[in-house]
């Protein structure tokens, strides 16, 4: 469906669309989503049976019934209703709805109170006004807007349990192809997990709007090989690089109001904007908003404003010297 | 021969009263709308407020199609689109949705059980222009938002303004609390007039109309005014505690205080959801009253229609948190809104089969008021089926606030509401005016409009299956949407097509159209018995009936339906 879908768009847009990067909700790829879409197909099969037989009976009606040109005038019999006729499309649509609830129930049952296996990885996920704060207590990983979760591959499951929680206003988790959106609601935790089963990029983005730049809270999942997956936290748990040559860099971050809102290693708490340990090992900045390079991240800097119109980082008119000097020292930050 | 006969010759013979009607100024014209307290003056200016506002909602929903037309455009700021789908979706609400309803309602209700006006013609006059500033008020917000002194910000907080995004915290400056007010105010219009009429309907039916000889437009109003009493009250009550939120310092929903953000989406849906319904079923007592007529058959089923009527409303009271599926409800609490969201999808379907029960065995007509009916029914049978897919809570964790969604709701909204008031504006406009619409330029208006709304409609349920939310102002390039929502903005333009061409209609006909005649449906209600415009007390003798269809009555004198009911 995805496929059919973005063809048309490839050849007269010009725009080039990785079929498998269209977040449809009809490729799934994790447990969760998958039975959502069977349920769907269930559910589409019969209303569209249900929309062909009505439809179908209104054409047949038009057609039959019309008013001919040589009409005689005369009004056809009044009918004023029928007992039975009426009992009869009550009965049905009773049953079809009987037949819905009960699979529904069921999916519903399946999904939501899933029992969390001890393999299973515990993930936060912080909603703030427009970025994804990511955590994982049990590794010691703090990142952000990019999730990373290992496959469940040969028998061996490996689901991500998230916990969702807002620091400000009510967010959604969606990646259509994991799993269906669960709201993040400040003051109360919410939950839902996900099970991919191959490797791969998943494209997501919040769900319920949160103000200004809704539209730049992108998700990016990437679910990774158990092994890569390993490699992945081992990496994010490390310290933070601590080139010398970037020491001038640094000495500008520690300085300016950086500080006031990111956090560069150390008890890595909570704070206002994304932990940038391991910034660059991230693919994307300002959640999704632009590709990670350096040139990026410096135009990022100078000018949060012109890439994300309304967004909370302030603008913090660094000379092009001190700009340089932080760049570079950021860009270690592997 | 006295005196003022005398004057009337001096006028070149014109009879007295009609130089009299002739003399007045645009000014005593004016006036007397403004003071006026008769339901006809008043229906037909709800009505004219309503389209007024419609065109402006339209204008809305324009712009956000021609920034999303193609990605990553910025033709409009990310902080005017998201007033701009603001401003739409409340707009079109309770600013266009509401004043319609209440509009024809207010003029036809009177007519069609045999009165002279409603029950309290003067809480009538209060009820439509407390709404007009409920309206007025939300889009003073554009210019005095920030305070008279800063420049103007219309609310950007979405139609239902979930909170905490409505906290002094997250919005600064009076736009939500013009918003709050604006529709505060326009809620108390409501309430009052929803009691006028359940008054009116109780007590003021001519002699012979038992409640079982109503005509069926006037049940479906009874039951969708006692909607409004108790599904506008929590939402009132839900404004007062916003408003002492961000004045008086309480925490109802101020999250940040230990409020409750959940508690919002509750108030707001138990009103939201009746809405839908206080909105859709004056439409099906629009096709309850059109189909019969241009199929030339009694309504099928008609106690069954009234209990399905009664059914959905009930049940209707019940299904809010199938918008808060998303929210994390226990699987239990999620189970239950699944059970009575599509518990709603019987008696709907009741009413589907009794409209094509009362086709069957017709000889159908296809004037413009009927080609609007049977596209109704067609789109409202799609809504039907789209809404029990968005009923089974696991889909809807995919379809919530996805594109499917916006779909699924225009589709009700505009397909079923706007072409039932379309029809109905087709078929009581002779009525009202005394003058036909012109047929040629009423097909021209149904066809663009159809093509125009299926371009739009149908395509924006895929975008919604590939993953885009709603409400936001751009979107990638790589996602696959591009073509999908460059063809939902085409449909756009065939849709203003279509609403000009009835305008064009509407004021051409006033002026030049054929003259009506007091009946020229062949219709069987009373609204048809008096003359077209109807007069100022719309009866000079209060009709007696004895049946549901006393023209019926009168033209078959051999055949009547009393025999039968």
């Amino acid at each position: 469906m995805a496929m059919l879908l973005a063809a048309p768009q490839a050849l007269c847009g010009g725009q080039r669309v990785d079929p498998a990067l269209v977040p449809s909700m009809f490729a799934p790829e994790s447990a969760p989503a998958h039975s959502i879409s069977h349920l769907a197909g269930f559910v589409l099969a019969i209303t569209g049976g249900m929309f062909a037989l009505v439809a179908g009976l209104l054409i047949y009606v038009i057609v039959r019934y019309r008013r001919r040109p040589n009409d005689d005038g005369m009004e056809p019999a009044q009918v004023y209703g029928s007992g039975p006729v009426e009992a009869a499309w009550t009965t049905v649509p009773l049953l079809i709805v009987v037949a819905f609830t009960l699979t529904t129930a069921r999916v519903i049952q399946e999904v939501q109170d899933a029992r969390e296996p001890a393999s299973a990885v515990n993930v936060q996920i912080i909603g703030h006004q427009w970025w994804w704060e990511i955590r994982y207590p049990e590794l010691g990983i703090v990142t952000a807007n990019e999730l990373h979760v290992p496959v469940s591959q040969g028998g061996e499951r490996r689901p991500a349990f998230l916990d969702l929680r807002s620091a400000d206003v009510v967010h959604s988790f969606w990646v259509p192809r994991l799993m269906g959106k669960i709201d993040l609601v400040p003051n109360k935790v919410n939950s839902m997990w996900i099970e991919p089963e191959r490797p791969g990029l998943f494209l997501g983005q919040c769900g319920t709007y949160c103000g200004t730049e809704h539209a730049y809270m992108l998700i990016r999942v990437f679910a990774d090989l158990p092994q890569d997956f390993d490699r992945w936290a081992e990496q994010q748990k490390a310290p933070p690089e601590n080139d010398p040559s970037a020491a001038a860099g640094r000495r500008v971050f520690e300085r300016t109001a950086c500080v006031n809102c990111h956090v560069i290693g150390g008890a890595r708490d909570r704070r206002f904007g994304p932990d940038l340990t391991h910034l660059m090992s991230r693919s994307t900045l300002a959640s999704g908003a632009l590709s990670n390079s350096p040139a990026a991240l410096r135009a990022w800097i100078n000018s949060p404003e012109q890439f994300k119109p309304g967004v909370l980082m302030p603008t913090m008119n660094l000379s092009d010297n001190d700009l340089d000097k932080l760049v570079a020292y950021l860009s270690t930050l592997k | 021969m006295n005196d003022t006969s005398h004057l009337g010759e001096i006028a070149g013979g014109m009879p007295l009263a009609a130089r009299a009607a002739d003399d007045r100024t645009v000014l005593d014209t004016l006036h007397s709308w403004l003071v006026t307290v008769d339901h006809k003056k008043l229906g037909l200016m709800y009505i004219l407020y309503g389209l007024g506002f419609l065109f402006i909602g339209g204008l809305e929903a324009t712009l956000i199609r021609i920034q999303l037309i193609a990605p990553g455009l910025h033709v409009i700021a990310p902080v005017a689109f998201n007033q701009l789908f603001t401003m739409h979706g409340t707009t079109m609400v309770f600013l266009v949705g509401m004043p319609l309803i209440f509009g024809f309602a207010n003029y036809l209700v009177p007519l069609m059980i045999g009165a002279r006006d409603l029950a309290f013609p003067r809480l009538n006059a209060f009820g439509l222009w407390l709404s007009v500033f409920g309206g007025l008020l939300l889009y003073f917000s554009y210019i005095g938002g920030q305070g008279l002194s800063g420049a103007g910000s219309a609310p950007d907080v979405g139609w239902f303004a979930y909170a905490p995004l409505t906290a002094k915290a997250f919005s600064k400056g009076h736009s939500t609390d013009y918003w709050t007010l604006g529709i505060l105010v326009s809620g108390f219009g409501s309430i009052a007039t929803a009691a006028n009429i359940i008054t009116t309907i109780v007590c003021m039916r001519c002699r012979g109309m038992s409640l079982t000889r109503m005509p069926l437009l006037a049940w479906l109003y009874l039951v969708v005014c006692g909607m409004v009493l108790i599904a506008v009250s929590p939402l009132t009550a839900a404004q007062v505690m916003l408003l002492l939120d961000r004045f008086a310092g309480s925490h109802f929903f101020d999250t940040q205080a230990g409020g409750s953000a959940v508690l919002w989406m509750h108030f707001f849906w138990i009103f939201g959801h009746p809405e839908v319904y206080i909105l859709v079923i004056p439409a099906f007592a629009f096709a309850s009253e059109i189909i019969p007529v241009f199929s030339r058959k009694a309504i099928f089923g008609y106690p069954v229609m009234v209990g399905a009527t009664c059914a959905i409303a009930f049940v209707s009271l019940g299904v809010w948190a199938h918008h808060m599926f998303t929210v994390g409800m226990t699987s239990t609490g999620n189970t239950f809104f699944v059970v009575s969201t599509m518990m709603i999808g019987v008696p709907t379907g009741i009413k589907i089969f009794n409209w094509l029960g009362t086709m069957w065995g017709g000889k159908l007509r296809f004037a413009t008021p009927m080609l609007f009916s049977i596209a109704f029914l067609f789109q409202f049978l799609i809504a039907g089926l789209t809404g029990i897919m968005l009923a089974c809570a696991p889909w809807d964790w995919q379809l919530n606030d996805s594109y499917f969604l916006i779909a699924h709701f225009h589709y009700v909204l505009v397909g079923a509401i706007v072409f039932m008031i379309f029809a109905a504006i087709y078929y009581w406009f002779p009525k009202a005016t005394g003058r036909l619409l012109s047929e040629r330029l009423g097909k021209w208006h149904f066809w663009l409009f159809l093509i125009g709304f299926h371009m739009t409609f149908d395509t924006m349920h895929f975008p919604g299956i590939l993953g885009m939310p709603r409400r936001i102002y751009t979107y990638e390039a790589d996602r696959g949407w591009g073509t999908l929502n460059l063809i939902c903005t085409i449909g756009v333009a065939f849709q203003i097509a279509g609403v000009l061409i009835m305008s064009v209609n509407l004021l051409r006909s006033l002026r030049k159209g054929k003259p009506a005649g007091s009946d020229p449906w062949d219709a069987w209600t009373l609204e048809w018995s008096t003359s077209s415009p109807p007069p100022e007390y719309n009866f000079s003798e209060i009709p007696t009936v004895k049946s549901r269809r006393p023209l019926w009555d009168l033209k078959h004198p051999a055949d009547p339906d009393w025999k039968y009911e």
